[in-house]
């Protein structure tokens, strides 16, 4: 009896030690899903000596609600696209940082700089941006993929066979701009055309899906999915014969960005994380993982021919693609009844 | 066929009363605090104001219930009218989680009997083959299950290449795929309680009922079913209850096109929508629904054994 309470004492002692030792170095990261390559966090706990540990979401509002939930002060970063940085920091859920804080904060683009929704970018660092389109398989569809129609009031092919991604903000976004409607819009006509061809549109889909939105396309379930730009060229390198659609009427353009959580456990580490990844070759390893596009100067030498080449990463000149607005509340609840008619 | 000696009723409490409570102790506190607890804050939630974009205002409200229950027109300002769009997917799902009941019934029911006719070690061995597959998490066995039944998956290019069929059965993404998947993951909920009753059904009564001139399906309705009812009626709560919350399969078989009640409440916190009263509302009504199946399955319980 005498020598198990020792055992478990020293055992209780060693435990102890061990949160003590790893208590200064750790990160907690909050990031989408596929969105961070594992030699990247290993290469960064090396230079760092920190232990790093990782949570994933698969849609923006779905991070606001766990962090709302009590989740704050768990994560270090968290990774939103721009308007979530917007909303998230009016909810008082960021901490700033000054930029002597930070070395390479000089290599971020200056057109990533004086965004509206962190104009001096004290909470946030680019981490990629890319665009939400749809992309179609050209074994089942040889015509034009040119217009939005392809999605909202698609030809007979490929009727039956489409994916949406299961995200309100894109596809009411996209159905905005197929409409020639302003985002948000106030006007009680254009939001009940919007939803009247969203019902209408709806016995065409198949599904909706936003983490399986590439598995479809590859598997051939889908002909026609609407998809983030890198997952697009993710589908072309698994071997789905898809084209990336930049069409007419416009598309849903997003910045992602790391953000410095308030409550952070682990501040510093958050900042060195941050640093790190603002680095060139870091941020070419990402964008080559992820097939999007960093916001940080000189990563050009480090990047992979397929990135460079690939048509998801080089829009045309015109249309211009679009940020999606965050709505006020009035709008936002007619925005949820839309939704809610059409996943009813 | 006398069973085994039976212990007085004063030999059981002088043996037992002494340490009931401090048994049960552990199991009032965990399940005081973290079912009781948690329900009542859900039900404090449904009737509490909602914040833009997720989280609650302390200020009571009625809106949660309303919107469920009243139509006002997709700017909510026309006068109100009863609300289907909540009512139809409730019904789709106790629709849908019947059905499921149903079929698990009419196989777990022979499935089950089988192996508690078998011998000690070959029934260790089915009821192990029953369990084999629960091993492995859900969402794993409900991708795999996607896997198998999509257009060109490996069932369909099997019914193709025998020839049974000429075009590929489509399932994947339609409300058949999301029966498979309930009936699926919740067969040996169904399979274990009727074994346990079949297993403790005695047997002499099918042999005197034989003895009687009594046919195999008066046998079947008349002695074995009331026998072994318990099994059953549990397996079916079993069932019944997981599949009518389910969103797994709706999600991953039915391609989230027609919202299930899970999904509609996880929309609630998760989605865009930011409704903690209603998500919160939406599960306190399904709560009292299944409370109040369970309460009349007791009350009809104590009726017959009262």
């Amino acid at each position: 009896m005498k020598n198990l309470l020792k055992l478990g004492a020293s055992a209780l002692a060693l435990s102890l030690a061990a949160n003590a030792a790893s208590a200064e170095g750790k990160l907690v990261i909050y990031n989408w899903f596929e969105y961070l390559p594992q030699d990247l966090i290993d290469k960064f706990a090396a230079e760092a000596g920190v232990e790093v540990t990782m949570d994933t979401f698969d849609s923006n509002e779905a991070m606001l609600a766990s962090l709302k939930a009590g989740k704050m002060g768990t994560y270090d970063v968290a990774v939103p696209s721009d308007y979530m940085v917007e909303i998230m920091g009016g909810d008082g859920l960021l901490d700033t940082f000054t930029q002597d804080e930070m070395p390479n904060f000089g290599n971020i683009m200056s057109q990533q700089m004086n965004l509206s929704f962190d104009p001096e970018r004290k909470s946030s660092v680019p981490y990629q941006w890319g665009s939400t389109s749809f992309s179609v398989n050209r074994d089942d569809y040889k015509g034009d993929i040119d217009t939005l129609a392809m999605i909202f009031n698609p030809p007979a092919e490929v009727q039956g066979k489409i994916n949406v991604l299961d995200s309100q903000g894109e596809v009411l976004a996209l159905g905005s701009m197929y409409l020639g409607i302003p985002q948000c819009s106030t006007d009680r006509e254009q939001l009940k055309a919007l939803n009247d061809m969203l019902l209408a549109a709806k016995p065409h889909w198949a599904s909706f899906g936003s983490d399986v939105a590439k598995d479809v396309l590859v598997s051939g379930d889908a002909s026609v999915g609407m998809i983030w730009s890198g997952f697009s060229a993710k589908a072309r390198e698994e071997g789905a014969n898809v084209e990336y659609a930049f069409p007419k009427e416009g598309y849903v353009v997003w910045m992602d960005n790391i953000v410095l959580l308030k409550d952070a456990p682990n501040r510093a580490n958050a900042l060195k994380f941050m640093n790190f990844m603002l680095e060139p070759e870091n941020a070419a390893a990402l964008t080559n993982f992820a097939a999007y596009t960093a916001g940080v100067n000189g990563t050009e030498p480090f990047l992979s021919d397929a990135v460079k080449s690939s048509p998801e990463s080089n829009p045309p000149a015109t249309p211009v693609g679009q940020l999606v607005q965050a709505c006020s509340q009035e709008v936002q609840a007619v925005y949820d009844t839309i939704w809610t008619n059409l996943k009813k | 066929m006398a069973a085994g000696p039976q212990p007085t009723p004063t030999a059981n409490t002088s043996t037992y009363a002494g340490f009931g409570i401090p048994l049960i102790l552990p199991a009032w506190v965990i399940i005081g605090f973290f079912l009781v607890v948690p329900v009542c804050m859900m039900l404090i939630y449904s009737f509490l104001t909602k914040e833009f974009r997720g989280g609650v205002i302390w200020e009571f409200s009625l809106a949660a219930y309303d919107q469920f229950f009243f139509d006002r027109g997709l700017f909510g300002d026309e006068p109100p009218k009863i609300e289907w769009t909540y009512i139809t997917i409730f019904w789709r799902s106790i629709w849908q989680a019947a059905l499921a009941t149903l079929f698990c019934l009419i196989i777990g029911f022979p499935t089950a009997w089988f192996i508690a006719t078998r011998t000690g070690r070959n029934r260790s061995i089915w009821l192990f083959l029953i369990t084999i597959p629960y091993w492995v998490n859900l969402l794993i066995r409900t991708i795999s299950m996607k896997f198998l039944i999509r257009d060109n998956g490996p069932m369909n290019e099997l019914l193709l290449s025998t020839g049974l069929i000429s075009e590929p059965i489509h399932i994947i993404n339609t409300n058949l795929a999301v029966q498979l998947g309930l009936f699926y993951s919740y067969l040996p909920f169904m399979v274990l309680p009727i074994y346990a009753a079949v297993e403790r059904y005695n047997f002499a009564l099918s042999e005197a009922a034989a003895d009687l001139y009594a046919s195999r399906t008066v046998t079947l309705t008349q002695i074995i079913l009331p026998a072994v009812k318990p099994g059953i009626i549990a397996g079916c709560i079993l069932v019944f209850v997981p599949s009518l919350g389910a969103f797994l399969a709706p999600d991953l078989l039915g391609g989230a096109k027609n919202f299930m009640i899970g999904s509609l409440i996880e929309e609630q916190f998760k989605g865009a929508a930011g409704n903690w009263p209603f998500g919160a509302a939406a599960s306190m009504i399904l709560l009292s629904m299944v409370l109040v199946v369970l309460t009349l399955y007791a009350r009809q319980q104590t009726r017959e054994q009262g």
